[in-house]
Protein backbone atom coordinates (compact mmCIF):
# COMPACT_ATOMS: atom_id res chain seq x y z
CA UNK A 1 0.00 0.00 0.00
CA UNK A 2 1.44 3.31 -1.08
CA UNK A 3 0.24 6.78 -1.88
CA UNK A 4 0.43 5.77 -5.50
CA UNK A 5 -2.92 4.16 -4.84
CA UNK A 6 -5.22 6.58 -6.56
CA UNK A 7 -8.31 7.73 -4.77
CA UNK A 8 -9.98 7.65 -8.13
CA UNK A 9 -8.06 5.43 -10.54
CA UNK A 10 -9.30 7.38 -13.56
CA UNK A 11 -7.44 10.43 -12.28
CA UNK A 12 -4.11 8.81 -12.93
CA UNK A 13 -4.80 9.62 -16.55
CA UNK A 14 -5.10 13.27 -15.67
CA UNK A 15 -1.91 13.49 -13.68
CA UNK A 16 0.74 14.60 -16.10
CA UNK A 17 4.24 15.56 -15.05
CA UNK A 18 6.28 18.45 -16.24
CA UNK A 19 3.55 20.37 -17.98
CA UNK A 20 3.48 24.09 -18.10
CA UNK A 21 0.75 25.92 -16.31
CA UNK A 22 -1.42 26.58 -19.35
CA UNK A 23 -1.38 23.04 -20.65
CA UNK A 24 -1.91 21.73 -17.14
CA UNK A 25 -4.97 23.89 -16.70
CA UNK A 26 -6.34 22.99 -20.05
CA UNK A 27 -5.78 19.27 -19.72
CA UNK A 28 -6.66 19.27 -16.04
CA UNK A 29 -9.95 21.03 -16.56
CA UNK A 30 -10.81 19.00 -19.60
CA UNK A 31 -9.76 15.70 -18.10
CA UNK A 32 -11.07 16.01 -14.57
CA UNK A 33 -14.02 18.05 -15.74
CA UNK A 34 -15.09 15.33 -18.10
CA UNK A 35 -14.92 12.76 -15.35
CA UNK A 36 -16.39 14.66 -12.46
CA UNK A 37 -18.23 17.61 -13.92
CA UNK A 38 -16.40 20.82 -14.69
CA UNK A 39 -17.79 22.56 -11.60
CA UNK A 40 -15.97 20.08 -9.40
CA UNK A 41 -12.51 21.26 -10.30
CA UNK A 42 -12.74 24.96 -11.06
CA UNK A 43 -12.08 26.47 -7.62
CA UNK A 44 -9.19 24.21 -6.87
CA UNK A 45 -7.64 24.80 -10.24
CA UNK A 46 -7.85 28.51 -9.65
CA UNK A 47 -6.12 27.96 -6.31
CA UNK A 48 -3.43 26.05 -8.13
CA UNK A 49 -3.11 28.86 -10.62
CA UNK A 50 -2.53 31.24 -7.76
CA UNK A 51 -0.04 28.88 -6.17
CA UNK A 52 1.88 28.51 -9.41
CA UNK A 53 3.03 32.10 -8.91
CA UNK A 54 4.79 30.67 -5.86
CA UNK A 55 4.49 33.69 -3.60
CA UNK A 56 4.50 32.68 0.04
CA UNK A 57 0.85 33.69 0.36
CA UNK A 58 -0.07 31.50 -2.61
CA UNK A 59 1.74 28.53 -1.12
CA UNK A 60 0.09 29.09 2.25
CA UNK A 61 -3.33 29.31 0.62
CA UNK A 62 -2.67 26.05 -1.16
CA UNK A 63 -1.71 24.50 2.18
CA UNK A 64 -4.77 26.07 3.83
CA UNK A 65 -7.04 24.38 1.30
CA UNK A 66 -5.50 21.02 2.13
CA UNK A 67 -5.81 21.66 5.86
CA UNK A 68 -9.47 22.60 5.42
CA UNK A 69 -9.92 19.35 3.56
CA UNK A 70 -8.27 17.28 6.27
CA UNK A 71 -10.14 19.04 9.06
CA UNK A 72 -13.48 18.52 7.36
CA UNK A 73 -12.62 14.92 6.65
CA UNK A 74 -11.78 14.07 10.26
CA UNK A 75 -14.37 16.24 11.93
CA UNK A 76 -17.45 16.06 9.67
CA UNK A 77 -16.98 12.78 7.86
CA UNK A 78 -15.57 11.06 10.91
CA UNK A 79 -18.55 12.08 12.97
CA UNK A 80 -21.02 11.14 10.27
CA UNK A 81 -19.62 7.63 9.94
CA UNK A 82 -19.72 6.86 13.65
CA UNK A 83 -16.16 5.61 14.03
CA UNK A 84 -15.10 3.38 16.89
CA UNK A 85 -11.99 2.46 18.85
CA UNK A 86 -8.61 3.88 17.88
CA UNK A 87 -10.02 5.27 14.64
CA UNK A 88 -12.47 7.36 16.64
CA UNK A 89 -9.94 8.73 19.09
CA UNK A 90 -7.31 9.50 16.46
CA UNK A 91 -9.86 11.09 14.13
CA UNK A 92 -10.80 13.37 17.01
CA UNK A 93 -7.26 14.37 17.98
CA UNK A 94 -5.94 14.59 14.42
CA UNK A 95 -9.00 16.60 13.37
CA UNK A 96 -8.31 19.06 16.17
CA UNK A 97 -4.67 19.35 15.09
CA UNK A 98 -5.63 19.96 11.44
CA UNK A 99 -8.04 22.64 12.68
CA UNK A 100 -5.12 24.30 14.48
CA UNK A 101 -3.19 24.24 11.22
CA UNK A 102 -6.13 25.99 9.55
CA UNK A 103 -6.11 28.70 12.23
CA UNK A 104 -2.35 29.17 12.06
CA UNK A 105 -2.22 29.31 8.27
CA UNK A 106 -5.14 31.76 8.16
CA UNK A 107 -3.34 34.04 10.58
CA UNK A 108 -0.05 33.68 8.71
CA UNK A 109 -1.70 34.59 5.40
CA UNK A 110 -3.28 37.70 6.94
CA UNK A 111 0.01 38.63 8.62
CA UNK A 112 1.71 38.40 5.22
CA UNK A 113 -0.87 40.80 3.77
CA UNK A 114 -2.80 38.12 1.86
CA UNK A 115 -6.41 37.00 1.81
CA UNK A 116 -7.05 33.49 3.09
CA UNK A 117 -9.06 31.26 0.75
CA UNK A 118 -12.57 30.46 1.89
CA UNK A 119 -13.34 27.01 3.16
CA UNK A 120 -14.40 24.87 0.20
CA UNK A 121 -17.12 22.24 0.23
CA UNK A 122 -15.88 18.68 0.17
CA UNK A 123 -17.24 15.26 -0.71
CA UNK A 124 -15.45 12.18 0.56
CA UNK A 125 -16.11 8.86 -1.14
CA UNK A 126 -16.03 6.79 2.05
CA UNK A 127 -18.79 4.70 3.54
CA UNK A 128 -17.33 2.95 6.54
CA UNK A 129 -14.40 2.94 8.95
CA UNK A 130 -12.24 0.88 6.64
CA UNK A 131 -12.60 3.19 3.66
CA UNK A 132 -12.30 6.21 5.98
CA UNK A 133 -8.92 5.02 7.25
CA UNK A 134 -7.76 4.20 3.74
CA UNK A 135 -8.51 7.73 2.61
CA UNK A 136 -6.98 9.14 5.81
CA UNK A 137 -3.75 7.35 4.93
CA UNK A 138 -3.79 8.79 1.42
CA UNK A 139 -4.62 12.31 2.57
CA UNK A 140 -1.93 12.42 5.25
CA UNK A 141 0.69 11.14 2.84
CA UNK A 142 -0.39 13.69 0.25
CA UNK A 143 -0.08 16.34 2.96
CA UNK A 144 3.49 15.29 3.70
CA UNK A 145 4.39 15.35 0.02
CA UNK A 146 2.70 18.71 -0.50
CA UNK A 147 4.57 20.45 2.32
CA UNK A 148 7.86 18.80 1.40
CA UNK A 149 7.34 19.95 -2.18
CA UNK A 150 6.43 23.52 -1.26
CA UNK A 151 8.95 24.04 1.56
CA UNK A 152 11.99 24.97 -0.56
CA UNK A 153 9.90 27.58 -2.45
CA UNK A 154 8.99 29.53 0.68
CA UNK A 155 10.90 32.77 0.80
CA UNK A 156 10.27 33.53 4.47
CA UNK A 157 12.42 31.50 6.84
CA UNK A 158 9.83 31.95 9.54
CA UNK A 159 7.16 30.42 7.32
CA UNK A 160 9.52 27.60 6.40
CA UNK A 161 9.88 26.76 10.09
CA UNK A 162 6.10 26.89 10.49
CA UNK A 163 5.65 24.59 7.49
CA UNK A 164 8.25 22.24 8.98
CA UNK A 165 6.41 22.15 12.29
CA UNK A 166 3.23 21.23 10.43
CA UNK A 167 4.68 18.68 8.01
CA UNK A 168 6.25 16.76 10.87
CA UNK A 169 2.79 16.42 12.40
CA UNK A 170 1.31 15.30 9.06
CA UNK A 171 4.03 12.64 8.86
CA UNK A 172 3.23 11.52 12.40
CA UNK A 173 -0.45 11.26 11.48
CA UNK A 174 0.39 9.27 8.34
CA UNK A 175 2.52 6.84 10.34
CA UNK A 176 -0.17 6.42 12.97
CA UNK A 177 -2.82 5.58 10.40
CA UNK A 178 -0.33 3.21 8.76
CA UNK A 179 0.30 1.40 12.04
CA UNK A 180 -3.35 0.95 12.98
CA UNK A 181 -4.28 -0.23 9.48
CA UNK A 182 -1.13 -2.28 8.79
CA UNK A 183 -0.07 -0.17 5.84
CA UNK A 184 3.46 0.92 4.95
CA UNK A 185 4.83 3.35 7.57
CA UNK A 186 7.37 4.71 5.10
CA UNK A 187 5.64 4.21 1.76
CA UNK A 188 8.55 5.66 -0.22
CA UNK A 189 11.35 4.09 1.78
CA UNK A 190 14.09 6.16 3.39
CA UNK A 191 13.24 9.45 1.63
CA UNK A 192 9.81 10.99 1.49
CA UNK A 193 8.72 12.20 -1.91
CA UNK A 194 8.00 15.82 -2.55
CA UNK A 195 4.83 16.29 -4.56
CA UNK A 196 4.29 19.03 -7.09
CA UNK A 197 1.11 21.05 -6.94
CA UNK A 198 -0.13 19.13 -9.95
CA UNK A 199 0.38 15.83 -8.20
CA UNK A 200 -1.36 17.09 -5.08
CA UNK A 201 -4.27 18.31 -7.16
CA UNK A 202 -4.62 14.99 -8.89
CA UNK A 203 -5.07 13.32 -5.51
CA UNK A 204 -7.04 15.90 -3.58
CA UNK A 205 -8.82 17.92 -6.27
CA UNK A 206 -11.64 15.44 -6.87
CA UNK A 207 -12.67 15.70 -3.22
CA UNK A 208 -13.33 19.42 -3.55
CA UNK A 209 -16.78 20.29 -4.82
CA UNK A 210 -16.79 24.08 -4.72
CA UNK B 1 3.99 34.95 12.40
CA UNK B 2 1.17 34.02 14.66
CA UNK B 3 0.81 33.09 18.29
CA UNK B 4 -0.34 29.65 17.22
CA UNK B 5 2.95 28.79 15.61
CA UNK B 6 5.76 28.44 18.12
CA UNK B 7 8.85 30.28 17.12
CA UNK B 8 12.21 28.70 16.91
CA UNK B 9 14.36 29.52 19.91
CA UNK B 10 15.61 33.04 19.64
CA UNK B 11 19.05 32.02 20.75
CA UNK B 12 19.44 29.73 17.79
CA UNK B 13 21.72 32.07 15.97
CA UNK B 14 24.84 30.52 14.56
CA UNK B 15 25.10 26.84 15.36
CA UNK B 16 27.38 25.63 18.07
CA UNK B 17 29.76 24.16 15.55
CA UNK B 18 30.06 27.40 13.63
CA UNK B 19 30.47 29.39 16.81
CA UNK B 20 33.21 27.06 17.88
CA UNK B 21 34.87 27.29 14.50
CA UNK B 22 34.85 31.05 14.64
CA UNK B 23 35.71 31.69 18.21
CA UNK B 24 38.77 30.17 19.72
CA UNK B 25 37.71 30.95 23.28
CA UNK B 26 34.32 29.39 22.69
CA UNK B 27 35.99 26.40 21.09
CA UNK B 28 38.34 25.83 24.02
CA UNK B 29 35.46 26.19 26.44
CA UNK B 30 33.44 23.64 24.50
CA UNK B 31 36.27 21.16 24.33
CA UNK B 32 36.86 21.56 28.04
CA UNK B 33 33.17 21.07 28.72
CA UNK B 34 33.02 18.07 26.40
CA UNK B 35 36.11 16.64 28.07
CA UNK B 36 34.33 16.53 31.40
CA UNK B 37 31.58 14.31 30.03
CA UNK B 38 31.96 10.59 29.53
CA UNK B 39 33.62 10.10 26.18
CA UNK B 40 34.19 13.78 25.76
CA UNK B 41 37.30 13.24 23.71
CA UNK B 42 35.38 11.22 21.15
CA UNK B 43 32.68 13.80 20.67
CA UNK B 44 35.34 16.42 20.39
CA UNK B 45 37.08 14.43 17.68
CA UNK B 46 33.89 13.73 15.74
CA UNK B 47 32.98 17.38 16.00
CA UNK B 48 36.50 18.15 14.94
CA UNK B 49 35.56 17.02 11.44
CA UNK B 50 32.80 19.63 11.28
CA UNK B 51 35.07 22.27 12.66
CA UNK B 52 37.86 21.48 10.24
CA UNK B 53 35.51 21.31 7.28
CA UNK B 54 33.71 24.45 8.25
CA UNK B 55 36.91 26.33 8.88
CA UNK B 56 38.69 25.24 5.75
CA UNK B 57 36.11 26.61 3.37
CA UNK B 58 35.33 29.85 5.16
CA UNK B 59 38.85 30.67 6.23
CA UNK B 60 40.59 29.31 3.18
CA UNK B 61 43.24 27.64 5.32
CA UNK B 62 43.39 23.95 6.01
CA UNK B 63 43.89 23.91 9.77
CA UNK B 64 40.90 24.20 12.03
CA UNK B 65 42.94 26.13 14.55
CA UNK B 66 43.88 28.83 12.08
CA UNK B 67 40.35 29.08 10.75
CA UNK B 68 38.93 29.17 14.23
CA UNK B 69 41.16 32.07 15.10
CA UNK B 70 40.00 34.03 12.06
CA UNK B 71 38.45 37.36 12.91
CA UNK B 72 34.73 37.28 13.57
CA UNK B 73 34.12 39.92 10.92
CA UNK B 74 34.79 37.33 8.24
CA UNK B 75 32.29 34.98 9.77
CA UNK B 76 29.56 37.55 10.23
CA UNK B 77 29.39 38.41 6.54
CA UNK B 78 27.21 35.55 5.42
CA UNK B 79 26.85 36.64 1.83
CA UNK B 80 29.54 34.75 -0.02
CA UNK B 81 28.67 31.39 -1.47
CA UNK B 82 31.62 29.74 0.19
CA UNK B 83 30.34 30.82 3.57
CA UNK B 84 26.88 29.54 2.74
CA UNK B 85 28.40 26.28 1.64
CA UNK B 86 30.39 25.92 4.84
CA UNK B 87 27.18 26.52 6.80
CA UNK B 88 25.40 23.79 4.89
CA UNK B 89 28.38 21.47 5.27
CA UNK B 90 28.32 21.90 9.03
CA UNK B 91 24.60 21.14 9.08
CA UNK B 92 24.95 18.13 6.79
CA UNK B 93 27.82 16.79 8.90
CA UNK B 94 25.76 17.29 12.03
CA UNK B 95 22.91 15.31 10.45
CA UNK B 96 25.37 12.69 9.22
CA UNK B 97 26.71 12.23 12.74
CA UNK B 98 23.19 11.75 14.12
CA UNK B 99 22.35 9.28 11.36
CA UNK B 100 25.53 7.30 12.02
CA UNK B 101 24.48 7.00 15.65
CA UNK B 102 20.91 5.99 14.77
CA UNK B 103 22.16 3.44 12.29
CA UNK B 104 24.58 1.92 14.83
CA UNK B 105 21.86 1.90 17.45
CA UNK B 106 19.40 -0.03 15.26
CA UNK B 107 22.09 -2.52 14.26
CA UNK B 108 22.71 -3.23 17.94
CA UNK B 109 18.99 -3.45 18.66
CA UNK B 110 18.35 -5.81 15.74
CA UNK B 111 21.04 -8.21 16.95
CA UNK B 112 20.08 -7.96 20.63
CA UNK B 113 17.54 -10.78 20.50
CA UNK B 114 15.09 -8.64 22.47
CA UNK B 115 12.60 -8.29 19.62
CA UNK B 116 10.72 -10.71 17.40
CA UNK B 117 8.16 -10.76 14.65
CA UNK B 118 6.64 -7.59 13.27
CA UNK B 119 8.35 -5.30 15.80
CA UNK B 120 11.76 -6.69 14.86
CA UNK B 121 10.89 -6.30 11.19
CA UNK B 122 9.89 -2.67 11.72
CA UNK B 123 13.07 -1.91 13.68
CA UNK B 124 15.16 -3.48 10.94
CA UNK B 125 13.35 -1.43 8.31
CA UNK B 126 13.95 1.76 10.26
CA UNK B 127 17.61 0.84 10.75
CA UNK B 128 18.01 0.22 7.04
CA UNK B 129 16.48 3.61 6.30
CA UNK B 130 18.88 5.33 8.70
CA UNK B 131 21.75 3.61 6.87
CA UNK B 132 20.42 5.01 3.61
CA UNK B 133 20.39 8.45 5.21
CA UNK B 134 24.04 7.97 6.16
CA UNK B 135 24.97 7.08 2.58
CA UNK B 136 23.05 10.01 1.14
CA UNK B 137 24.33 12.57 3.64
CA UNK B 138 27.88 11.32 3.24
CA UNK B 139 27.59 11.97 -0.49
CA UNK B 140 26.15 15.44 0.08
CA UNK B 141 28.90 16.26 2.59
CA UNK B 142 31.57 15.00 0.20
CA UNK B 143 30.18 17.26 -2.51
CA UNK B 144 30.44 20.25 -0.15
CA UNK B 145 33.74 19.42 1.54
CA UNK B 146 34.92 16.86 4.06
CA UNK B 147 32.34 14.47 5.54
CA UNK B 148 32.34 13.98 9.31
CA UNK B 149 34.05 10.84 10.56
CA UNK B 150 31.88 8.07 11.85
CA UNK B 151 31.46 8.40 15.61
CA UNK B 152 31.49 5.35 17.84
CA UNK B 153 28.17 5.08 19.60
CA UNK B 154 27.42 3.33 22.87
CA UNK B 155 23.89 2.50 23.81
CA UNK B 156 22.41 0.81 26.87
CA UNK B 157 20.62 -2.33 25.65
CA UNK B 158 18.86 -3.90 28.63
CA UNK B 159 15.26 -4.83 28.00
CA UNK B 160 12.78 -4.62 25.15
CA UNK B 161 10.78 -1.95 26.98
CA UNK B 162 13.85 0.17 27.73
CA UNK B 163 15.22 -0.15 24.20
CA UNK B 164 11.85 0.72 22.63
CA UNK B 165 11.66 3.81 24.79
CA UNK B 166 15.21 4.79 23.89
CA UNK B 167 14.43 4.25 20.20
CA UNK B 168 11.41 6.53 20.52
CA UNK B 169 13.54 9.20 22.21
CA UNK B 170 16.22 8.90 19.52
CA UNK B 171 13.71 9.32 16.68
CA UNK B 172 11.87 12.21 18.31
CA UNK B 173 15.24 13.87 18.84
CA UNK B 174 16.18 13.24 15.22
CA UNK B 175 12.96 14.79 13.95
CA UNK B 176 13.46 17.83 16.19
CA UNK B 177 17.09 18.14 15.06
CA UNK B 178 16.18 18.28 11.37
CA UNK B 179 13.37 20.73 12.05
CA UNK B 180 15.79 22.93 13.96
CA UNK B 181 18.09 23.24 10.93
CA UNK B 182 15.55 23.66 8.11
CA UNK B 183 15.58 27.44 8.12
CA UNK B 184 19.38 27.61 8.35
CA UNK B 185 20.10 25.63 5.19
CA UNK B 186 21.15 27.81 2.26
CA UNK B 187 20.97 25.41 -0.67
CA UNK B 188 17.52 24.52 -2.01
CA UNK B 189 18.75 21.04 -2.89
CA UNK B 190 20.14 20.38 0.57
CA UNK B 191 16.90 21.73 2.07
CA UNK B 192 14.80 19.42 -0.12
CA UNK B 193 16.95 16.46 0.95
CA UNK B 194 16.69 17.43 4.62
CA UNK B 195 12.91 17.73 4.35
CA UNK B 196 12.64 14.32 2.73
CA UNK B 197 14.56 12.83 5.65
CA UNK B 198 12.84 14.94 8.32
CA UNK B 199 9.41 13.46 7.65
CA UNK B 200 10.87 9.94 7.72
CA UNK B 201 12.28 10.58 11.19
CA UNK B 202 8.81 11.85 12.12
CA UNK B 203 7.18 8.66 10.83
CA UNK B 204 9.66 6.57 12.80
CA UNK B 205 9.09 8.66 15.90
CA UNK B 206 5.30 8.35 15.73
CA UNK B 207 5.53 4.59 15.22
CA UNK B 208 7.82 4.12 18.20
CA UNK B 209 5.66 6.43 20.29
CA UNK B 210 2.70 4.15 19.54
CA UNK B 211 4.80 1.09 20.35
CA UNK B 212 5.67 2.58 23.75
CA UNK B 213 2.10 3.81 24.42
CA UNK B 214 3.00 7.45 23.96
CA UNK B 215 1.19 10.14 22.01
CA UNK B 216 2.24 10.06 18.33
CA UNK B 217 2.08 13.88 18.32
CA UNK B 218 3.59 14.69 21.72
CA UNK B 219 3.75 18.43 21.02
CA UNK B 220 0.28 18.66 19.53
CA UNK B 221 -0.40 20.34 16.19
CA UNK B 222 3.06 21.90 15.82
CA UNK B 223 6.25 19.90 16.23
CA UNK B 224 9.03 21.47 18.26
CA UNK B 225 12.44 22.15 16.76
CA UNK B 226 15.66 21.73 18.74
CA UNK B 227 18.86 23.66 18.26
CA UNK B 228 22.17 21.99 17.52
CA UNK B 229 23.35 22.77 21.04
CA UNK B 230 20.27 21.21 22.61
CA UNK B 231 20.59 18.07 20.50
CA UNK B 232 24.32 17.63 21.06
CA UNK B 233 23.79 17.83 24.79
CA UNK B 234 21.36 14.94 24.67
CA UNK B 235 23.50 12.93 22.26
CA UNK B 236 26.77 13.32 24.13
CA UNK B 237 26.30 10.38 26.53
CA UNK B 238 25.78 8.06 23.57
CA UNK B 239 29.18 8.70 22.03
CA UNK B 240 31.91 6.36 23.25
Amino acid sequence: MTTRDPIHPELEAVEIHGMNRASFLLKGVLGAGALLGASAVTPFVSNALAASGSSDVDILNFALTLEYLETDFYQSKGKQLGLSGEAKSYARSFGAEEAEHVTALTKAIRAAGGTPVKKPTFAFPVSDQKSFLKLAYTLENVGVGAYNGAGPSLKSKELLIAAGEIVQVEARHAATVAVITHRAITPHGAFDKALTKHQVLAKAGPLIKR
Amino acid sequence: MTDAIPRQDEHDGPGVVERIARDDVERKRFLKMAGKGVGGAAIASSLGAFIAACGSSSGGSGGSGAAAAAPTTAATTMSSSSTAMSGDLAIVNYALTLEYLESQFYAKVASSGLFKGSVLKTLKTFGGEESEHVVALHKVAASLGTPAAQPSGKFPIKSAAQVAKLAASVENLGAAAYLGQAARIQSREVLAAALSIHSIEARHAATLNLLTKQNPTPNGAFAKPMTMAQVLKVVKPFIA
